[in-house]
C-alpha cells in the first residue's frame, strides 16, 4: 500500500487508555527495573567497571559462554535446517508427533533439562557409559555446556526455517530443474538463498538464548572457574558474595550483548520480509 | 433522507484524500462514487458513514448537522468491501447482530428479531442458509448477507464500499442488477463506491466522478457519458481516440486549429471507403472480432498515430476490410476541451 | 500446511538414498537431543518404583513448592493476559508513531538472560537496592520472599500473550469491529462479542506458553528466592535442592511433574495450532 492512512481519529474506541496502560505497565515491569541496572553501573568509575568486566576469570567465562553458544548455534543451524527440511518435504510415520516434540526444549523447564542432561551424560549415564571409555567426557566439561545449549536452542532454527520452507513456491524449483540444474545445484543456488534470512535469524536467536542460558547448564557444566564457568553463573556468584557492583557490571555487558542481538534479529527479519515481498 | 456534503477536506499525512468536496445526494436515489484508486471515493464514503472524521467541512443528513455524531447514532448501513462478516457467527446471528446490541428498552423480543431476520434473508434470497457460517458461503452469498445485516437496523442511508469488487465477472453482473431491483423496492438513499464505469452506468441514478480528491462531474449516467465535463471524465467513462484537429477536419477548423485535440469514442468512428470532408486517411493495421463488435486498428496517414474504431459485425461484414488497405475514418461525434472545459 | 506433505513431484524431491540418509540423520539428531532426555526424566523418576515416586511428591516441602508455583502462575498469568490483550488492542487497531519500538520493547524480556531478570529486582528491592532501606523500615520483604518470585516471573513471562495476539489481531484488521460499530454496538459489546471470539484460540495459545514458563522458570526465580525450604522454593528450585543433595530419585520424581506439564503444554499447543489452521 502506497498511502497508508494515519487514522488516529478512528471510530474504534479505547486508544488512549489502552496505549496508556501498555506504556505504564511496560515501564513498571520492564523499563524501570532494567534502568536500575544501568544506574547501578553508572555508580562505578570507568576504571572499576573496566577492571571488573575484563578480570581473567570473567574473560574466561566469556570465552566459554560465547564459544559454546556459537558452536551450539552452528550445530543447530545445520541440523535445524535438516529437521525442517525432513518435516516439510518428506512423508514419514509419526510426523505430527515429531513436529510437536520439536518444541519440547521450549516447554521443558530449564532445571529439569539440566539435571536430565547431566544424568544422561554422566559416567554411568545412558550415553555417558559409551562415551567416557572412548575418552569423550561430556558432563562437567565445556562440552557439556555445548550439549545443553544445543538442546535448548534446537527449536529456534527449525521454527524459523519451517514456515519459509512451506511457503516456497513450487515453480521456482521447477524452473531451476527446467533450466538444467540438478538437485544439489537447485538447493545451493535457488533454495538456500531464499532460506538464508530465516536460517540466520534462527541462528541468532539460538545464539542469544545460549549465551543467556543458566538453568540447564549449571548442572552439567561442572562450574570450574576459568574452565567451565559460564557468565550468568558468575553474576550469581558475585551476588552471593554481596559484590553487587561486580554482578551489575557483568550483567551490563550481557545486557548490551542482548540489545545487539535484538537489533540484529530485527534487521534480519526486516531483510527477510523484503526478501519475501 | 438526503445527504449534504459541504467543503469537506481530509488529509492522511502528506496525502490529500479529499480537497474541498461539495455534494448533495438526493433522498431515495442510488448514487455511485466513481473514480480510479486513490481518488478519495472510499474516504468520502467512510466520512459519510462517520467511520472517518473530516479535517474540515460538514456533513448534513436532511439538513441536520451530523459531522460530529458518532457512527453508532448516524443510523447508516455500511457494506464493507470484504464484507467484514463476523466469522464466528452464523448467517442468522450476523444479520441479527445490530438488533441484539440495542439497549434493552429498544431491543425487539427474540421472536421479533427472528422474524425480522428471516424476512431479510427472504429479501436477499438466502432463506435456506440461516445456519451456515460465512466461510461456508460463496462470495455473492456473503455479499448479500452483509447487505441484509446492514438493512436489519433499518438505516436511513445505505453505504456500499466496492460492493461487487471481490466477485467474479458473471456473479458481478447478476448481483448488480439484483441490487438495482432491490433499491427500486426499498428506496433507501444509497451511495456506492466503484472504480468500474460500466457498473456505475448500469446501476446508478446519478454518478459522481472523482479524481485526486476532487469531484470532476456529477450527473445522470447519460449526462456524464454523453456530455463529459472534461478530458478526465471522457477518458474514465469509455474508450478514447484522440484526433489532432487539423485544417481539413470540418468542425475543428473554426476554433484553434493546431492546438486543440478532439476526443472521439471508438463506436463514434465511421469507417468508409470513400473520402469525405471530415474524414482522415488511414491504413488498416489489425482487425479483431470481440463478441458482437469488431475492433479495427487504424494508422492515420501522416501522423503516425493510431485510432481504434468499433464497428458492428454487420457493418464490418459489409465493408469486408483487409489488413493493409487504405480507408477513411470519420468521427461522427467529437468533443473538444479547452483547458479543462468542454466547448 | 505441515500436516499434508506435498505429493512428491519428481522435480521437487531427491533420489531415494539421499532422502533416506537425510531422514535418518535428522531422526538420529532428534533422538539424541530430544527423545533420550525425555525418556530419561521418567526412567529416573520411577527407578525405585511407584512408592518412592509418590513418597517424593507427597513430601511436605515438595507440596509447599507445588503450592508456591501454583500461586505464582495464578498471579503472573492473568496479569500478563490482561496486559497482552490491552497492548494488542492498542497496537493492532490504531496507527501511531513509535509502534515498532513499542513492539521491540515488549519483546525485550525474552532477550534478557534469566539471571539478569532476577538481578534487576534485587537491585530495586534488595537490602542494598533503591527501595531496600525504605522497605526494611516498613518491614516489607520482597526479595527472598514470595513477592520477589512473583515479580521476576511476571517479568520473564511478560511478552507471551502480547506477542501471540499482536500479529493475529493485525492480520484480522479492524473491518469487523467497524462493522459492529456501524450496527450500533458499543465499545464493550464490540470487544466481547466480536474481538474476543476471533482471538480466543490465539489467547489460549499465549496463556498456555505463558503458564509453562511461569511454572518452570528457574534462573530469575533462583536469584530472588533465597532458597528457603518449604517457604520460598518453587518446583524447579526444589528440584535443584534435591539434586544437589544427591537425592536423585526424589529430584527426578518432582522434575517429572514439570516434564508432564511440558508434555501437556505441547499437546494443547498442537491442538490450538490445528484449530487455528482449520479456521483460516
Amino acid at each position: 500500500m502506497a498511502t497508508r492512512p494515519i487514522t488516529r481519529n478512528t471510530v474504534i474506541p479505547g486508544f488512549t487508555p489502552t496505549l496508556g496502560y501498555t506504556v505504564f505497565y511496560l515501564s513498571l515491569i520492564v523499563l524501570l527495573p532494567l534502568s536500575a541496572l544501568v544506574v547501578k553501573t553508572a555508580s562505578l568509575t570507568w576504571g572499576e567497571f573496566f577492571a571488573t568486566v575484563t578480570a581473567p576469570r570473567v574473560v574466561a567465562s566469556y570465552k566459554v559462554t560465547f564459544g559454546a553458544a556459537l558452536a551450539a548455534a552452528g550445530v543447530n543451524a545445520l541440523f535445524g535446517l535438516l529437521v525442517a527440511w525432513v518435516l516439510v518435504r518428506y512423508r514419514l510415520p509419526g510426523k505430527r508427533f515429531i513436529d510437536a516434540l520439536v518444541d519440547f526444549p521450549f516447554a521443558l523447564p530449564t532445571a529439569v533439562a539440566g539435571i536430565t542432561l547431566s544424568s544422561v551424560y554422566a559416567a554411568n549415564g545412558w550415553l555417558g557409559q559409551y562415551l567416557e571409555p572412548r575418552g569423550i567426557k561430556v558432563a562437567f566439561t565445556p562440552v557439556g555446556i555445548f550439549v545443553a545449549m544445543t538442546f535448548i536452542g534446537l527449536p529456534f532454527v527449525v521454527r524459523t526455517v519451517q514456515p519459509v520452507l512451506e511457503e516456497l513456491e513450487q515453480e521456482v524449483e521447477e524452473a531451476a530443474a527446467c533450466l538444467g540444474a540438478n538437485r544439489w545445484q537447485t538447493f545451493r543456488r535457488v533454495l538456500l538463498p531464499e532460506l538464508l534470512p530465516a536460517l540466520l535469524t534462527g541462528f541468532a536467536l539460538a545464539f542469544a538464548r545460549g549465551v543467556g542460558e543458566y538453568g540447564s547448564i549449571i548442572f552439567i557444566a561442572g562450574n570450574m572457574p576459568m574452565v567451565s564457568e559460564i557468565t550468568p553463573l558468575l553474576i550469581i556468584t558475585k551476588l552471593e558474595q554481596y559484590d553487587y557492583a561486580g554482578a551489575t557490571a557483568i550483567a551490563t555487558v550481557m545486557l548490551l550483548f542482548s540489545f545487539l542481538m535484538l537489533l540484529t534479529v530485527n534487521l534480519l527479519q526486516k531483510w527477510s520480509r523484503r526478501h519475501a515481498a | 433522507m438526503s445527504i449534504e456534503i459541504v467543503s469537506v477536506n481530509k488529509q492522511f499525512g502528506s496525502f490529500t484524500a479529499l480537497n474541498d468536496v461539495n455534494l448533495t445526494v438526493p433522498s431515495g436515489e442510488l448514487t455511485a462514487l466513481l473514480g480510479p484508486s486513490g481518488s478519495g471515493k472510499t474516504t468520502l464514503l467512510r466520512i459519510i458513514a462517520g467511520l472517518e472524521i473530516p479535517d474540515g467541512g460538514a456533513i448534513r443528513f436532511d439538513g441536520e448537522e451530523t459531522t460530529d455524531r458518532h457512527v453508532r447514532e448516524r443510523q447508516v448501513g455500511f457494506v464493507f468491501q470484504h464484507y467484514a462478516l463476523f466469522r464466528h457467527m452464523t448467517v442468522e446471528e450476523n444479520v441479527a447482530f445490530g438488533l441484539t446490541v440495542k439497549p434493552r428498552k429498544e431491543r425487539p423480543s427474540k421472536k421479533e428479531i427472528r422474524e425480522r431476520v428471516h424476512e431479510l434473508l427472504r429479501l436477499v434470497q438466502l432463506e435456506g442458509l440461516a445456519d451456515r457460517y460465512p466461510t461456508q458461503l460463496s462470495g455473492g452469498q456473503r455479499q448479500r448477507v452483509a447487505l441484509a445485516r446492514a438493512l436489519a437496523v433499518e438505516p436511513k442511508v445505505l453505504l456500499l464500499d466496492e460492493p461487487f469488487g471481490a466477485l467474479d465477472a458473471k456473479v458481478r453482473v447478476e448481483l448488480r442488477r439484483w441490487l438495482r431491483r432491490l433499491h427500486d423496492e426499498i428506496h433507501v438513499t444509497s451511495v456506492f463506491v466503484t472504480h468500474d464505469q460500466e457498473e456505475a452506468l448500469e446501476v446508478a441514478d446519478r454518478i459522481v466522478v472523482m479524481n485526486k480528491g476532487r469531484i470532476e462531474q456529477v450527473g445522470t449516467p447519460a449526462e456524464v457519458y454523453d456530455q463529459p465535463a472534461n478530458p478526465f471524465v471522457f477518458d474514465f467513462l469509455g474508450s478514447v481516440n484522440l484526433f489532432h484537429c487539423r485544417a481539413e477536419q470540418g468542425q475543428a477548423r473554426a476554433a484553434a486549429p493546431e492546438l486543440s485535440v478532439g476526443y472521439v469514442r471508438s463506436h463514434d468512428i465511421e469507417v468508409e471507403r470513400r473520402q469525405s470532408e471530415d474524414a482522415v486517411e488511414a491504413e488498416v493495421r489489425h482487425i479483431q472480432a470481440v463478441g458482437p463488435a469488431v475492433r479495427v486498428e487504424l494508422l492515420v496517414r501522416g501522423t503516425g498515430k493510431t485510432v481504434e474504431a468499433e464497428l458492428s459485425r454487420d457493418g464490418a461484414d459489409r465493408l469486408a476490410l483487409d489488413v493493409g488497405e487504405t480507408v477513411y475514418a470519420r468521427p461522427r461525434k467529437m468533443q473538444r476541451f479547452v483547458g479543462d472545459y468542454q466547448i | 500446511m505441515s500436516s499434508s506433505a506435498p505429493s512428491p513431484s519428481r522435480t521437487r524431491t531427491e533420489p531415494a538414498p539421499v532422502r533416506w540418509a537425510l531422514i535418518i540423520t535428522a531422526l538420529l539428531f532428534l533422538g539424541l537431543f530430544l527423545f533420550v532426555p525425555l525418556a530419561a526424566v521418567f526412567a529416573q523418576a520411577f527407578e525405585k518404583g511407584w512408592d518412592a515416586y509418590l513418597a517424593a511428591i507427597r513430601e511436605p516441602d515438595a507440596l509447599a513448592a507445588v503450592k508456591l508455583t501454583l500461586i505464582t502462575a495464578a498471579i503472573s498469568v492473568p496479569v500478563n493476559l490482561i496486559f497482552g490483550v490491552v497492548a494488542a488492542w492498542a497496537i493492532a487497531k490504531f496507527e501511531f508513531r513509535g509502534k515498532q519500538l513499542l513492539i521491540t520493547l515488549i519483546d525485550l524480556p525474552f532477550s534478557v538472560s534469566p539471571v539478569i531478570s532476577g538481578l534487576i529486582y534485587v537491585l530495586l528491592f534488595g537490602l542494598q537496592g533503591w527501595l531496600g532501606p525504605w522497605l526494611q523500615a516498613h518491614d516489607i520483604k520482597i526479595i527472598f520472599a514470595v513477592p520477589g518470585i512473583v515479580l521476576a516471573t511476571v517479568f520473564v513471562t511478560f511478552p507471551f500473550v502480547a506477542r501471540e495476539l499482536i500479529p493475529l489481531m493485525e492480520a484480522q484488521g479492524k473491518d469487523e469491529e467497524e462493522a459492529a460499530i456501524t450496527l450500533g454496538a458499543s465499545g464493550f459489546q464490540t470487544f466481547w462479542r466480536v474481538t474476543i471470539p476471533n482471538i480466543k484460540w490465539g489467547l489460549l495459545y499465549g496463556v498456555i506458553l505463558c503458564n509453562a514458563r511461569a511454572m518452570g522458570e528457574f534462573g530469575a526465580v533462583s536469584v530472588v528466592s533465597g532458597h528457603i525450604r518449604g517457604s520460598t522454593n518453587t518446583i524447579p528450585l526444589h528440584v535443584e535442592i534435591l539434586y544437589n543433595e544427591y537425592n536423585y530419585v526424589a529430584a527426578f520424581a518432582v522434575a517429572s511433574l514439570l516434564a508432564l506439564l511440558a508434555l501437556v503444554t505441547l499437546v494443547v499447543k498442537s491442538f490450538v495450532e490445528w484449530r487455528m489452521r482449520e479456521l483460516s
